[in-house]
């Protein structure tokens, strides 16, 4: 090992088995590369490489499969949790399947589809990428979009009286019956990371157990969408994303939690 | 197994599944399909099966999708609106070179239009009722017996081509009561199914991917022709038809479905009349029996029989080129005005006649 790799996982840590070594697409600064390693890291631990099946979605998810070195299959606007139903159905629900999806995909389009499937009483996944616009095409308003927060769909900035208020996703899953596990974490800081492996890791070992739905948003920057320099991106996320969608747990029903 | 029965075209259509492997099927309710779903539901869970009923159409197909991405025979049913909610996730299929098999028992439209019969679908199922340029096979049967053979060959075909089988029905045909014999068809090998999704242990630590995104430079080009080869090798392959009294035709009625039943009963009338009258019925509407029927037509009248305001008639006129004449028997040939109207044989004599 020469000695500015020795220096450079120092540095960076491990890189895991499962990234594929490749430049990527995304914009300077986003988010799904983080989360994309978290994805990696956990699976690997939870060692499913070989059961596990990704659905991504449209956005800018849906190359994720050119980095994450498992089965993939991508679905059309919002259907993501139909096709991971597929998918499971066909598989006599033996493998691990999971939906990433952006606020666009989800939480407009698709919205119908991820109740029903949670209500239908799936054995899924779902790793919601909130970063309150539509990236991919551009940062026009989603359903996340901020009270006030510029889009170019909103340009004097969103109204409640005009386009009413932010969704809240996490807390609106929780109702339903086999949603086992709902949180919403963030990656803005070393210890948000942390916590999002850790609702990541949960989330996929619900489904392993055959418990019910796990849910995880993730709160993550758009500079590109935003129109803000990345480390701003990550102030903002503090100071107006975190102050709207505040972070933790709100449901979870695995034994785990009652032992706590 | 063969075991001789009645039953409805629409229960035909699950003997037919079920006879060809498939366990998964996924449905939303919708008039006049309705049996279909129901039956599955019961039967599936029996044979070790899945069935899950959707919030949508839109569902469905795309259930459909990650089932068939899967490896299973699995397919779906529906009428008229809910094809259309289909759509999207129909060409998403046709993208992603799948597998997969659909039902549409067509009612009257447009819009929410009638429960009962038509024939208007043609141009969404033949042409590509989804965005982009794609094709997909379209068995259209006539008896109940056709339509438990034909689901199972629709299961054959899409295996073999990877592509979508549409089963063009109507009411009349789902809901209508016959003899059959249930005998399983022996189409032979399909190929394997070595790029399903079931986790890349399944294959060695080897993974697949399905992405229908066609960004990355030099992609879309070669996709395209890679499709388009795939179209012809199918059009010059799976061409089927059936003719009756057509050698000696002056007069050669073109229908299919359960218009052609009816269109079958003008010509044996007119037969006894020594009428020279035929009948050409296409089996496949795509690809669409085109040379068989410019041979078949060669100087004779030839008459559209189709429960629409004419829409196979489009490529019944490319077939036969612009000298024969072509003339229509359609929706307003029915025997009354409310949506319980039909075309009946007399009907479909007596237009004819008007033209001979």
């Amino acid at each position: 090992m020469d000695v500015n790799r020795e220096v450079q996982e120092k540095l960076v840590g491990f890189q895991p088995k499962l990234i594929v070594n490749q430049p990527g697409h995304y914009c300077p600064g986003c988010q799904y590369g983080v989360l994309t390693r978290l994805l990696a890291e956990v699976i690997e631990e939870l060692g499913i490489e070989g059961d596990i099946i990704g659905v991504s979605a449209v956005g800018c998810s849906i190359f994720i499969h050119s980095y994450l070195d498992i089965d993939f299959i991508d679905a059309l606007h919002g259907r993501a949790p139909e096709v991971a139903s597929g998918v499971k159905a066909a598989n006599f629900g033996k493998k691990i399947v999971f939906t990433l999806q952006g606020d666009g995909d989800l939480a407009a389009i698709g919205m119908g589809d991820l109740i029903n499937a949670m209500a239908r009483g799936e054995h899924l996944t779902t790793i919601f990428l909130n970063n309150a616009n539509y990236g991919t095409t551009g940062g026009q308003m989603a359903p996340t979009t901020l009270i006030g927060q510029k889009s170019t769909t909103t340009p004097h900035g969103r109204r409640d009286d005009v386009e009413g208020y932010p969704i809240h996703v996490a807390e609106l899953v929780t109702s339903l019956q086999n949603v086992v596990y709902s949180a919403r974490c963030a990656m803005n800081t070393v210890k948000n990371v942390n916590q999002t492996k850790k609702a990541l890791a949960k989330a996929m070992r619900i489904q392993m157990q055959g418990l019910g739905y796990g849910f995880v948003e993730v709160l993550s920057a758009c500079p590109s969408g935003w129109k803000m320099s990345p480390m701003d991106s990550l102030e903002w996320i503090e100071e107006k994303m975190i102050a709207e969608y505040p972070l933790g747990v709100f449901k979870d029903e695995t034994d785990e939690a009652a032992e706590l | 197994m063969s075991k001789k029965m009645i039953c409805t075209g629409n229960r035909a259509v699950c003997y037919g599944a079920i006879d060809a492997g498939c366990r998964h099927f996924f449905g939303y309710p919708i008039t006049p399909q309705n049996d279909i779903p129901e039956y599955m539901a019961a039967e599936l869970p029996k044979l070790g099966g899945i069935y899950k009923q959707t919030e949508s159409e839109i569902s469905s197909i795309n259930m459909v999708y990650g089932a068939v991405a899967a490896g299973v025979r699995a397919m779906t049913s529906t009428s008229s609106p809910g094809f259309s909610l289909m759509q999207e996730g129909v060409s998403g299929i046709a993208a992603a070179e799948l597998p997969a098999v659909l039902v549409d028992v067509q009612r009257g439209g447009p819009g929410l239009g009638t429960t009962q019969t038509a024939q208007m679908d043609y141009f969404q199922a033949v042409k590509g009722g989804g965005h982009g340029g794609y094709n997909q096979i379209v068995l259209a049967p006539h008896s109940v017996q056709e339509t438990y053979d034909l689901v199972q060959t629709a299961f054959h075909l899409a295996d073999t081509y990877m592509i979508m089988v549409i089963i063009l029905m109507d009411a009349i045909l789902g809901q209508m009561v016959e003899q059959i014999k249930r005998e399983p068809l022996d189409l032979g090998p399909v190929p394997e199914k070595d790029w399903a999704l079931k986790g890349k242990g399944a294959k060695g630590g080897q993974r697949n991917v399905f992405s229908t995104m066609l960004l990355f430079p030099g992609q879309y080009l070669p996709y395209q022709t890679r499709i388009q080869e795939k179209y012809q090798k199918i059009k010059e392959q799976e061409v089927r038809w059936e003719a009756a009294f057509s050698d000696d035709a002056e007069t050669l009625l073109v229908s299919y479905g359960s218009t052609a039943r009816v269109s079958l009963e003008a010509v044996s009338r007119a037969r006894k009349e020594n009428k020279k009258w035929g009948l050409f019925r296409p089996i496949t509407l795509w690809p669409f029996p085109e040379e068989a029927l410019k041979k078949t037509a060669r100087g004779a009248r030839v008459v559209v029989v189709e429960d629409s305001m004419g829409q196979m008639i489009e490529d019944v006129r490319l077939a036969i080129g612009d000298r024969l004449p072509l003339h229509f028997v359609g929706t307003l040939m029915r025997h009354q005005s409310g949506s319980g109207g039909m075309i009946f044989p007399e009907r479909v004599y007596e237009e004819v006649c008007q033209w001979t």
